[in-house]
């Protein structure tokens, strides 16, 4: 068996990062404080290394606030990858694989687990080039199906549920002002109008008094 | 194979019109009725922990598996079809109560002149007038006839809205122009948005009439005829994709599953794919069906009910050669003919301020329908015949979704540092002003089996040649201008480009609303189905659904499909069980 490799994730940089909202008011972000080693599903250490920092560029920590490092989206990526999803258990993949019109979309063979270990061969030595030279190389794969599935994913990985594994410390969702899966907004959705009403987030475990299922956890 | 004891009915799909069915065959008649589900069971109480956006909404957990089954797409004969490989311009269900569970609950009449359209487009404009390769038709049945039965569907339901058109009685605040109702709705409307009451306010102001979008999310608490009880809405903007974790949209699973686990002569079979109609001299003997297992049965079955969702009714079908397969050359054959789905376009509009848009609920939202059918325009002319609704919706803004909408020219990338910052600038600053027009039916739009593909057994798979004609990009054209208007009205920003004339397109969501393939008439040669929607060559056999719609109208299509099921339950009790040698 394959030995498991861990990632250690610097969630000290965020304790006390000093962020404005949506609604324009100044908040401290919460968020753990200290490393923790994070087991991998999926990538290795190496790789993960790479996508942690090409989610720095596409959402990048910076004046307008914390980004997908703060956020913890490479751990989310590797679980997206290892479970269903990555490994296409719900798309369509028998043969014949034709090029057909855009409107068809994606028609190829290669499952998301394929495209990005070929798509992270092509980043090469990603984590020694400084930013802007990081930005200049995801610019080049920029219309490449890797590139659209790592930016997408970045955003899932920033404003999904924490059960997925990204929004760490529910940092997205504070970034953005969105409260979480609440259960009712019965008595508010017809107040406030033209005016910013930020509930503070909480997430599904936390509103539901019991954890989710995310989906990839499901058996492969 | 394993042979089954026989049933008296046997139903294949347990979304909301088999389930309907069962209701009424299992209260009036002595039948015993099974229901065989290909997907998993699903329960009211599964849904407290599922409003979950990634895996719900972006990953749509609760569809149809594509890897199992999906359809074949090509844009004209010319083309060669390729797969559908994941869901994307319309969202089929699976598991007890199917699309139903996940619908958003719009709940609206069709206009009268919608089921003499035919009829109706040759009186107003003569038949050279139309395009040649219109294949719109009358349904052979009358909104007059609909009407007592759109109204069970309603109280079914509970639908919350205000009548526009009270026994022929103009009402403002309602939309007068549908059809004369007997009775105001089960429900009021549902509360307003922000973003909606602005909306409403807009276009009162340009002289049009706002009503409040009919909906099947419950405005309070509500007890249907059934005696079924069921909680007003929480607006928790986790509808359209989601189970409703409080039973306040109506679903299968909360308002016809607590009155037919009650019944003895009825039973539903989860994870049971029906795989073909077993048929012999003109007459359906049962259906064959796979376990999860693997396993396979036959059930012989003395009445026959085709209620899976449009794609499957088709398919099944022709997968079991029921029927004549429509030709597309010779315009011979009626199986698989007039498919349809919905016309839209979407004017996204930037405000100032914040909308709160995360509260919602699946169908709170304010429309319009003076341009619907062809009321509001005079351009015939110009090749414009029927037109739709112009509505604005709050359903909900997830987190994920709506992240990185803005107006154009904001940012010169779709990521890094400038966009980053342009993007929370914009997140909760839109909404979107909506068209939910006719799909007319043309010759060219057809469904058939595909000849290379195949589901996870090794049958063919089902192949839509779909495309766009000069009529709906008209239909746009108009809207998109509409919508400018009331845009420009509201005070937001928004894109002025005209609307795409690009291909079908199988990626981008558009509506779950796929007709056609089986439809009703008057006559076997033009339609699959009789006006009660008994097969013309097999009288024990009935296919129920929206696959029955020779055409489809502006509004979302779940209520009139319900009102047809009642329609066709009705006549199976009363005229075909009777006599259930012969046609009715």
């Amino acid at each position: 068996m394959k030995r498991r490799q861990f990632l250690t994730v610097p969630a000290a940089a965020i304790g006390g990062t000093l962020f404005y909202t949506l609604a324009g008011e100044p908040v401290r972000a919460q968020a753990q404080t200290g490393t923790v080693k994070v087991p991998l599903r999926f990538f290795t250490a190496e790789e993960a290394r790479v996508v942690s920092a090409a989610c720095a560029r596409i959402f990048p920590s910076d004046e307008s606030g914390p980004g997908a490092t703060e956020a913890n989206v490479v751990i989310f990526i590797d679980r997206q990858l290892a479970g269903p999803y990555g490994r296409d258990k719900y798309r369509y993949t028998k043969p014949p694989f034709v090029e057909s019109y855009p409107e068809h979309g994606y028609q190829a063979k290669e499952s998301p687990r394929e495209t990005y270990r070929a798509g992270i061969k092509t980043l090469g030595d990603f984590t020694s080039l400084p930013p802007a030279g990081q930005d200049a190389k995801l610019r080049s794969i920029e219309k490449t199906h890797f590139f659209q599935l790592l930016r997408t994913h970045t955003i899932e990985g920033m404003f999904s549920d924490p059960m997925h594994g990204g929004n760490a410390g529910l940092i997205g969702w504070q970034l953005i002002g969105y409260p979480g899966p609440q259960m009712s907004y019965r008595d508010e959705i017809d107040k406030h109008f033209g005016q910013p009403w930020r509930p503070k987030p909480r997430s599904l475990e936390q509103i539901a008094g019991r954890p989710g299922k995310p989906w990839e956890d499901e058996q492969v | 194979m394993t042979n089954l004891k026989p049933v008296d009915v046997a139903i294949v799909g347990g979304g909301w019109t088999g389930l309907l069915v069962a209701k009424e065959l299992t209260a009036r008649t002595s039948q015993s009725v099974a229901v065989f589900e290909r997907g998993i069971p699903r329960r009211l109480q599964d849904y407290a922990v599922t409003m979950d956006e990634l895996d719900y909404n972006i990953r749509l957990r609760m569809m149809q598996n594509t890897a199992e089954e999906t359809i074949t797409h090509r844009h004209s004969l010319k083309d060669s079809a390729v797969p559908v490989r994941q869901h994307g311009s319309f969202h089929p269900g699976t598991g007890t109560g199917g699309a139903g569970e996940h619908w958003g609950g719009a709940s609206f009449r069709f206009l009268p002149d919608v089921f003499t359209l035919r009829s109706h487009l040759v009186q107003k404009h003569g038949a050279a007038k139309l395009p040649e390769d219109l294949a719109v038709q009358d349904w052979g049945i009358t909104y007059d006839e609909l009407e007592p039965l759109y109204w069970k569907a309603e109280q079914l339901m509970g639908i919350s809205g205000k009548a526009g058109n009270l026994r022929g009685q103009k009402i403002e605040g309602g939309n007068i122009f549908e059809g004369p109702r007997q009775h105001e709705y089960p429900t009021p409307p549902l509360k307003h948005s922000f973003a909606s009451s602005m909306f409403e306010a807009a276009v009162r102001r340009l002289g049009y009439h706002p009503y409040p979008t009919p909906a099947a999310n419950l405005s309070e608490s509500y007890k249907n005829p059934d005696g079924v009880t069921r909680a007003g809405c929480a607006y928790c903007g986790h509808c359209q994709r989601y189970g409703c974790m409080v039973g306040a949209k109506a679903q299968p699973t909360n308002t016809l599953m607590p009155v037919l686990a009650m019944r003895k002569n009825f039973q539903l079979r989860t994870e049971s794919w029906v795989r073909r109609i077993v048929h012999k001299d003109g007459r359906a003997t049962g259906v064959q069906f796979t376990n999860a297992a693997g396993e396979e049965f036959f059930q012989p079955a003395a009445t026959v009910i085709l209620a899976s969702f449009t794609l499957n009714n088709t398919r099944l079908l022709a997968l079991s050669k029921i029927g004549t397969p429509y030709d597309p050359a010779t315009r011979k054959g009626t199986l698989g003919r007039n498919l349809t789905h919905q016309v839209g376009t979407n004017t996204r509009v930037f405000f100032d301020k914040p909308l709160n848009a995360f509260m919602g609920a699946g169908e709170l939202g304010s429309r319009i329908s003076d341009f619907d059918g062809d009321t509001g325009f005079t351009d015939a002319e110009d090749g414009l015949f029927r037109l739709g609704m112009i509505a604005l919706g709050s359903n909900g803004d997830g987190a994920i979704g709506s992240f990185g909408i803005m107006p154009p020219g904001e940012s010169k990338t779709n990521w890094g540092s400038e966009w980053k910052k342009a993007a929370l600038k914009w997140k909760d600053h839109s909404a979107s002003i909506g068209l939910s027009a006719e799909h007319l039916s043309y010759r060219a739009n057809y469904m058939d089996l595909d000849p290379t593909y195949t589901d996870k057994f090794g049958d063919p798979l089902l192949r839509f040649t779909l495309n766009w004609t000069d009529h709906e990009f008209k239909q746009r054209e108009f809207a998109a201008k509409l919508q400018q208007k009331i845009a420009r009205e509201m005070g937001a920003r928004f894109d002025d480009n005209p609307p795409s004339r690009a291909r079908y397109n199988v990626i981008n969501y558009q509506s779950t609303h796929i007709q056609g393939g089986a439809m009703m008439g008057a006559s076997p040669e033009t339609s699959v189905v009789n006006r009660y929607l008994q097969h013309w060559d097999m009288p024990n056999l009935f296919v129920v659904g929206a696959s029955a719609f020779p055409q489809n109208a502006a509004p979302n299509p779940t209520l009139t499909v319900l009102a047809l099921t009642y329609w066709a339950s009705d006549a199976m009790v009363t005229k075909y069980f009777p006599h259930p040698e012969k046609l009715i």
